[in-house]
C-alpha cells in the first residue's frame, strides 16, 4: 500500500494508465456483484420468507395462513405488507376454515452476549404464551444457548400466563423468572442453571412486550379473528 | 427495545466481546506484534486511531449507499475506504507530526488488511448504530484490541524467562494463553446486561 | 509473520513428481497456509466451531481464492504496478460478495451461522498473499493450481479444526451424534477459548512430527 502515495502522479501517461485500469476494473466489478445480486434475490427472499414462516408454525403448530400486522404510533393495529418494515410485528396464524389459532409476536432485548431477537406465541383465548423462538441470538454456546435447547426450559412456555386484568389494560401478573426449580405461579418461568442471565432475559423481554402487547391484541381481538 | 446505553456499547465491544479474545478479529497483529508491551501500546494506538475514523466514514458511506439504493456495494465501497483512509491518515501523519510517524508507520499499512476495522464497520452497519453510537463502539473496540495485545504483550515478556518445551515454543504457546485469556474475558459477559 | 517452512515435512513428499501436482500439494501440505505459515487466522479460530460451518467457510475461501487468483493472473499485464492492491483488493471484494449471496441464496441458516465472517474473507491475509506472490507473476493455469492447492489446503485446516471442536464440544459430527448421549459435552470447545486451544493442539502436532522427522534425518546422516 505504501507504494501509492509515493506514485509518479508527475507522469501524466502512467497515472492515465492507473486511472484508466481502476475506473475499469471498478465498473466491471460492480457490474458482476450487481448481476450475481439481481439475480439471487428472489432466492433469498424466497427463502427469508420461508424460514420466517417456518418459526411462525413452531410458535403457532397447525397454521396454516397467515396474516402481517405491524403496530402505528397510536397503538392501532394494522394489516401490514410483507415487505413494509415496523418496530412491532405480529402474524396471525389461522387453520383451513379460517379460524384465528393464535398469534406470533416478535420482540427482542438485550441478552448476555448481545441483542437476542425472539417470536412468541400468543394464545388470545387462554391468555397465555404458548411458546417462543429463537430468531437471533449471541448467547454463549453450550450455555447460553440452552434457551434454544433444554426442554426443561422450553415446557415454561406450554402455558406461560399472562391474563390480563378485568380493565383489560393491565397485566395481572408480570412474568418473573425465577431460581432454577422455584416455580411456583403459572406465570413464573424456571431459570436455567448456568444460564441464569440468558434466561432472565427471555423473562424481561416477554414480560415488556406483553405488557403492551396483550391488551393491544385483546382490544384487536374482533379484528384479529376476522380473516 | 431499548435502545442501547453509550456505557453497554462500550462494555461489550471493549470487554464482553472483545475483538480479539471473543470474534478473532486482529488476529494477525496480536500473534504478530504482542512481543513487546511497547510496539503494542502503539501498535492499539493506531488500530484505535482508524477505527475511530473508519466507523466515521463507514457511517457516511452506509446512509449514501442506503439512498442511491445499491446495498449490494457495501463491502467494496468499505475495503475502498478503510484502505484509502489509512493511506490518508499515513501522508496527513507524516506531514504533521513527523514524530509520531516514526512511532506509528510501519504498523499503518498493516492495518489495511487487519480484519478487525472491516469486521467493525460491518457490524456496526449489522447493528444500526447510529453516528454517535458508531464512534462508541470503535472506541471500545479500540480499548478492547488495545487492552487484550498488551496483556499478551506483558505475559509473552515474562514468558520469555521460562523454560518451555522446545515444541511448544512460538505460536502455540502464544495461542494456549490467547485462549486462557479469552476464558477468562468471558467473566465479563453480562455486565452490560 | 509467516513461519518459513525450511524443511520438507509430510509423507506426501514422495507424490510430488511433476510440477503441477507439486504445485498442489505445496498448498495442501508443505506450505499449508493455516499449519505451515500460519495465515488468515481470524475466520480458522471463528467459525470452527463446527465440521459443517468450518467446511462451508473453507469452500468459500477456496472459491474466492481461485477466482481472485485467476483473474489477477489474467490482468497481471494490464494492472499498472502501483495500483496494484488496490485492483487486487477490489478483484477480491467483488468475489466475496458474489459468494455471500450466494451462500444466502443456498441457506438462510448457514449464512447466519458464518455471519460477518464471509464478508471478512475479504482481509484474509492469505488471498491477497497469493494474489501478490504467486498470481501476479505466474501463468494461469499454474496459478489455478495453485489457488486449488492452497485453497484445498485452508479447506483441509478448518475441517481439521471443526471436527475436533464439534466432535468434543458438541458430541456429534456434521450434526450426527457420534458419542453416546451419556458423553458429556466439552463446553469450552465451542466457546472461543476452544479455538484457540484446538488450533495450538494441531500446530504443537505438526511441531512435534516436523521434529520426530529432522531428528530422524539428522540420524541417518550421521550413522
Amino acid at each position: 500500500m505504501q507504494t501509492m502515495s509515493q506514485a509518479d502522479t508527475t507522469e501524466p501517461t502512467i497515472s492515465l494508465k492507473m486511472l484508466k485500469a481502476m475506473v475499469g476494473i471498478g465498473i466491471v466489478c460492480a457490474c458482476l456483484i450487481a448481476l450475481t445480486f439481481e439475480y439471487t434475490l428472489p432466492r433469498i427472499e424466497n427463502l427469508k420468507a420461508e424460514a420466517l414462516n417456518k418459526a411462525i408454525s413452531i410458535v403457532i403448530p397447525g397454521m396454516v395462513t397467515k396474516k402481517t400486522f405491524g403496530v402505528d404510533r397510536n397503538n392501532n393495529l394494522l394489516e401490514v405488507n410483507n415487505k413494509d418494515k415496523s418496530p412491532h410485528l405480529l402474524y396471525a396464524g389461522y387453520d383451513e376454515n379460517g379460524k384465528l389459532m393464535g398469534l406470533a409476536v416478535e420482540a427482542s432485548g438485550i441478552g448476555f452476549g448481545g441483542v437476542l431477537r425472539i417470536l412468541y406465541g400468543y394464545d388470545p383465548e387462554k391468555q397465555a404464551i404458548t411458546g417462543f423462538h429463537v430468531l437471533e441470538s449471541k448467547e454463549t454456546p453450550g450455555l447460553g444457548d440452552k434457551i434454544e435447547k433444554s426442554s426443561d426450559f422450553l415446557e415454561n412456555f406450554r402455558a406461560l400466563d399472562v391474563s390480563l386484568n378485568e380493565d383489560n389494560v393491565t397485566l395481572k401478573h408480570k412474568i418473573t423468572v425465577v431460581k432454577n426449580g422455584a416455580k411456583k405461579n403459572p406465570w413464573e418461568i424456571d431459570g436455567i442453571t448456568g444460564a441464569t442471565i440468558s434466561s432472565r432475559a427471555i423473562g424481561n423481554i416477554l414480560a415488556d412486550s406483553t405488557r403492551q402487547m396483550a391488551p393491544l391484541i385483546n382490544r384487536h381481538k374482533s379484528n384479529l379473528e376476522k380473516n | 427495545m431499548k435502545p442501547e446505553s453509550f456505557w453497554h456499547i462500550f462494555i461489550n465491544a471493549s470487554l464482553i466481546n472483545n475483538f480479539v479474545l471473543a470474534y478473532f478479529l486482529g488476529i494477525c497483529p496480536f500473534l504478530g506484534v504482542s512481543g513487546k508491551k511497547e510496539t503494542a501500546m502503539k501498535m492499539g494506538g493506531a488500530v484505535t486511531f482508524v477505527m475511530v475514523i473508519a466507523a466515521t466514514c463507514a457511517y457516511g458511506i452506509n446512509l449514501l449507499l442506503i439512498a442511491v439504493g445499491a446495498p449490494f456495494l457495501q463491502l467494496i465501497s468499505y475495503i475502498v475506504v478503510i484502505a484509502s483512509t489509512v493511506q490518508l491518515v499515513e501522508m496527513f501523519i507524516k506531514k504533521m507530526s513527523p514524530a509520531l510517524f516514526r512511532a506509528l508507520g510501519i504498523f499503518l499499512p498493516l492495518i489495511t488488511t487487519n480484519c478487525a476495522i472491516l469486521g467493525l464497520v460491518l457490524f456496526q452497519t449489522n447493528k444500526g448504530y447510529g453516528f454517535l453510537e458508531s464512534i462508541v463502539y470503535a472506541l471500545g473496540a479500540g480499548a478492547g484490541f488495545t487492552l487484550a495485545l498488551m496483556l499478551m504483550a506483558g505475559l509473552r515478556e515474562q514468558l520469555d524467562f521460562a523454560e518451555v518445551p522446545e515444541v511448544t515454543k512460538g505460536t502455540v504457546l502464544t495461542l494456549l494463553i490467547a485462549g486462557i485469556l479469552s476464558l477468562s474475558f468471558m467473566g465479563f459477559a453480562g455486565l452490560g446486561g | 509473520m509467516s513461519v518459513p517452512a525450511k524443511t520438507k515435512t509430510g509423507f506426501l513428499d514422495s507424490l510430488e513428481k511433476s510440477p503441477a501436482t507439486d504445485i498442489f500439494l505445496k498448498g495442501l501440505w508443505r506450505k499449508n497456509p493455516t499449519f505451515v505459515q500460519v495465515i488468515g487466522m481470524c475466520p480458522v479460530l471463528a467459525v470452527s466451531n463446527t465440521a459443517e460451518n468450518a467446511l462451508a467457510m473453507g469452500l468459500a475461501t477456496a472459491f474466492v481464492l481461485l477466482m481472485s487468483n485467476t483473474l489477477v493472473s489474467i490482468l497481471r499485464f494490464v494492472i499498472p504496478k502501483q495500483v496494484r492492491i488496490s485492483c487486487y483488493i477490489l478483484i477480491i471484494a467483488t468475489f466475496v460478495t458474489m459468494a455471500d449471496y450466494a451462500i444466502q441464496a443456498m441457506s438462510v441458516e448457514l449464512h447466519k451461522a458464518l455471519g460477518a465472517f464471509i464478508s471478512l474473507i475479504v482481509v484474509n491475509c492469505l488471498i491477497l498473499g497469493r494474489a501478490e506472490a504467486f498470481a501476479s507473476k505466474n501463468t494461469v493455469e499454474t496459478s489455478v493450481l495453485d489457488a486449488l492447492g492452497m485453497g484445498a489446503g485452508f479447506t483441509f485446516a478448518l475441517f481439521c479444526l471443526g471436527a475436533v471442536r464439534e466432535l468434543l464440544g458438541n458430541g456429534s459430527l456434521f450434526g450426527i451424534a457420534v458419542f453416546p448421549a451419556s458423553f458429556q459435552e466439552w463446553v469450552v470447545m465451542m466457546l472461543p477459548a476452544g479455538g484457540f486451544f484446538t488450533l495450538a493442539l494441531w500446530l504443537f502436532i505438526f511441531n512435534a512430527v516436523k521434529r520426530a522427522k529432522q531428528n530422524k534425518e539428522r540420524g541417518k546422516a550421521l550413522p
